[in-house]
């Protein structure tokens, strides 16, 4: 494993990206789309969330022990979010 | 200047090596952050769905003009500090410190921006608790449970991740001191690499938090 140092410009150019989505994400928000609201606004979210665990910390350059340890930390994470909402979806206590 | 070969641990075949075990230690940690903040959300989820209107209402009584300003910094905050980490990287003493410092500056003008809109809510009794009022011109009374959860949920939320920002800022402000020393290295920088990750995390937090909490209202 050499060790690889991310240039400036990429944080630069990913500082940009985070900054241009986040106007966006603000912008949507004001446009009623109805259900594709919560859509769109989570799909930005998880796209910035992305950029950041790629390029600022460094994931994209790591090895692949430490890229499986955060996959399988946020497949977990949807796995219990799926598991605790059938059980609230299936009673009726969301609508 | 320390000798960055003092710096390996005897278990560790190399530098290398050492730092991607401290790497991936400080994921492990972030794993079990992800499941601590993932049960609010869950939480976060299950109450909106049941008290949808009552959740837009309360979310638009927030102030998106503070909130995106907060998220601006803090993705600022981030920049800085990846900036902080490749300053250690290359062995730049003096950068590494001053975004050090930027860091901390940026970290504690998204707690003041809280802190005014904590204030405010305590002005207007949109705390949770037996003072909890909910009415014109932020919404309809029929709505005060359902709003009252939002705030539970919202002060639960905003307060985890400020506590961990405030302790962010502690370590940020606490690695000044090595950094100054000239402690790290092109070859040993790992303290700094494992803040990095942290702080990162913390942002990530936010990323989610903005846009559930801010922005779910406005149309």
């Amino acid at each position: 494993m050499s060790h690889h140092v991310v240039s400036r410009k990429v944080y630069l150019a990913i500082f940009l990206a985070l900054m241009v989505l986040t106007v966006v994400t603000v912008a949507v928000a004001f446009v009623d789309l109805g259900v594709f609201n919560d859509i769109v606004m989570l799909t930005i979210a998880v796209t910035k969330a992305v950029l950041v665990i790629l390029y600022f910390m460094h994931v994209k350059y790591s090895g692949k022990l430490t890229a499986l340890t955060v996959i399988a930390g946020f497949f977990f994470f949807v796995v219990m979010i799926l598991l605790i909402m059938m059980d609230y979806w299936t009673r009726g206590f969301v609508t | 200047m320390s000798d960055s070969a003092s710096m390996l641990a005897h278990h560790f075949d190399d530098l290398d090596q050492q730092r991607e075990a401290s790497s991936l230690g400080m994921w492990l940690f972030l794993v079990t952050e992800i499941m601590f903040f993932g049960v609010l959300f869950c939480a976060y989820l299950i109450y909106r769905g049941a008290n949808f209107a009552a959740f837009a209402e309360a979310s638009h009584s927030l102030d998106i003009g503070l909130g995106a300003f907060n998220t601006a910094v803090l993705i600022g905050s981030s920049l800085t500090m990846a900036l902080a980490v490749w300053s250690a990287q290359v062995g730049r003493r003096k950068a590494t410190v001053w975004f050090l410092v930027l860091t901390i500056i940026l970290g504690s003008v998204f707690l003041g921006v809280k802190v005014i809109e904590y204030s405010a809510k305590f002005e207007h009794h949109h705390v949770p608790g037996a003072t909890f009022d909910w009415h014109a011109p932020y919404g309809d009374p029929v709505n005060q449970d359902g709003a009252e959860m939002f705030f539970n949920l919202y002060f639960a939320m905003t307060g985890l991740h400020a506590i961990h920002m405030v302790i962010g800022i502690a370590i940020l402000a606490v690695l000044i001191i090595p950094a100054w020393q000239g402690k790290f290295t092109p070859e040993w920088h790992n303290p700094m690499e494992c803040l990095g990750l942290y702080w990162h995390f913390v942002d990530i937090v936010w990323i989610f938090l903005f846009p559930l909490l801010y922005l779910i209202g406005r149309h």
